[in-house]
């Protein structure tokens, strides 16, 4: 049986040395380099004509767009203060469905389906959180935890779980999208193997094969709304966070 | 079953990469986010310096240009509107004065032909009255000549019967 853990190996292409860290340019490298490309290509190659009606091509860009300016207005209010972060969650949400998308080519590289790179994007927003909400409030993020309306009594307990929920965002942020990708693409290739495991047996095995082929079939279409939904959903949460650094008042 | 050393892309297993699963291999970590943070910095700075601005403007310039043309529309209307307004004053204007200009004129005419027609009887009239005095003149005039006629026509008759002429002012005397 083909072992369905393979399809996550690092290959190591360019061996590369940075300031005495491992820089080593890898085929998660070469996707992250190659969605990067396809992602500046095509949303500057599809706004070349400007057009006041839009071809195809620059409507998909539009789209894109007014689907995340929308998210950003949704969660975070329309002020100017909110749309000044909409590039970064902009770039987040188009990395990531990017790279989900190029996982679903068989025998790409899925590179969210690695924790180091979700929890590298997930740190990213956690760090800009805490950044922007002392920036914005000073002390009063601290607001943050300590909801109101909560008796006296009861508000240490409260703090303290707000706190660590606080805390524990950035590995919910993060396995989510990993663990998705990761099993998919493991259950994709299980039930691949076992329509090879039953052609090669012969006979009436080969018969039963039909079985994983409709359920790696049905598990592809499965697995092409989770790549998009899972960058909708890391995008919407990088929303809501910032949304409390900008108003941490509950 | 697939030969044991063999995988889907035919490249053979290394012995180095089974021990860790490679998505949680610490060795693989640094590679990774070093890579990510150069990818991802290059591709926000593209983005939210050429890509999304310009996308940006574009629907910015959409949105500006139907408020304009609503705008523009919105105008034409009511320009419209008042223009047709206009119309009907005016129109309503003609048709009062028209109606002023028929009723004068009528009047005008009526007056007109009253004054004629009192001249035209005020002749017929004085006509009338000339008439009349001339026939009780001739009347006058003819019932004196029955007198003389009659005289003439006695004085005749008796001057037939008598044989001898009688004068018309003895034939009166007579009578």
């Amino acid at each position: 049986m083909p072992d369905p853990i393979h399809q996550f190996e690092i290959k190591r292409l360019v061996p590369f040395d940075l300031f005495g860290l491992d820089a080593t340019f890898t085929n998660s490298s070469l996707f992250m380099v190659l969605a990067a490309g396809i992602i500046s290509g095509f949303l500057i190659v599809s706004m070349r004509g400007r057009s006041l009606v839009p071809t195809r091509l620059q409507s998909l860009s539009e789209i894109l767009y007014e689907f995340v300016a929308n998210m950003v207005r949704d969660t975070m209010g329309a002020g100017h203060g909110a749309m000044k972060y909409f590039p970064l969650v902009f770039t987040i949400f188009i990395f990531i469905l990017t790279l989900n998308m190029l996982g679903m080519i068989p025998g790409f590289f899925t590179v969210t389906s690695h924790l180091a790179v979700t929890a590298g994007l997930a740190l990213l927003v956690f760090v800009i959180v805490l950044a922007v909400g002392f920036a914005k409030n000073g002390v009063g993020f601290l607001k943050l935890f300590v909801p109101s309306g909560v008796p006296i009594y009861v508000l240490p307990l409260v703090v303290m779980i707000e706190i660590i929920s606080f805390l524990s965002r950035p590995i919910s942020h993060s396995v989510r999208l990993f663990a998705n990708m990761l099993a998919g693409h493991i259950t994709l290739k299980v039930f691949a193997g076992f329509i090879i495991m039953l052609l090669g047996a012969g006979g009436a095995y080969g018969v039963l094969a039909i079985l994983p082929l409709t359920m790696a079939t049905a598990l592809t279409a499965l697995e092409f709304l989770v790549a998009f939904l899972q960058a909708y959903v890391f995008a919407m949460l990088t929303c809501m966070y910032l949304n409390d650094a900008l108003h941490p008042g509950h | 079953m697939a030969q044991p050393h063999n995988t889907e892309t035919g490249v053979p297993h290394e012995a180095g990469h089974s021990t860790a699963f490679p998505p949680l291999d610490p060795n693989n970590f640094a590679p990774q986010l070093i890579w990510l943070a150069i990818t991802f910095a290059a591709l926000y700075t593209v983005l939210s310096r050429v890509a999304l601005p310009r996308i940006g403007e574009v629907i910015e310039e959409r949105r500006d240009r139907i408020q304009r043309d609503l705008d523009a529309a919105e105008r034409l209307k009511s320009e419209t509107e008042k223009a047709l307004r206009d119309y009907e004053q005016s129109l309503a204007d003609a048709r009062n004065k028209s109606g002023a200009i028929a009723r004068e004129t009528r009047d005008r005419l009526a007056a007109e032909t009253e004054r004629e027609r009192a001249e035209v009887d005020a002749a017929v009239n004085a006509k009338i009255a000339d008439a009349e005095k001339r026939i009780n003149e001739m009347k006058t005039t003819a019932l004196s000549s029955v007198n003389d006629i009659a005289a003439e026509t006695a004085g005749a008759i008796v001057g037939k019967l008598l044989g001898e002429d009688v004068s018309v002012a003895e034939v009166k005397k007579v009578l």
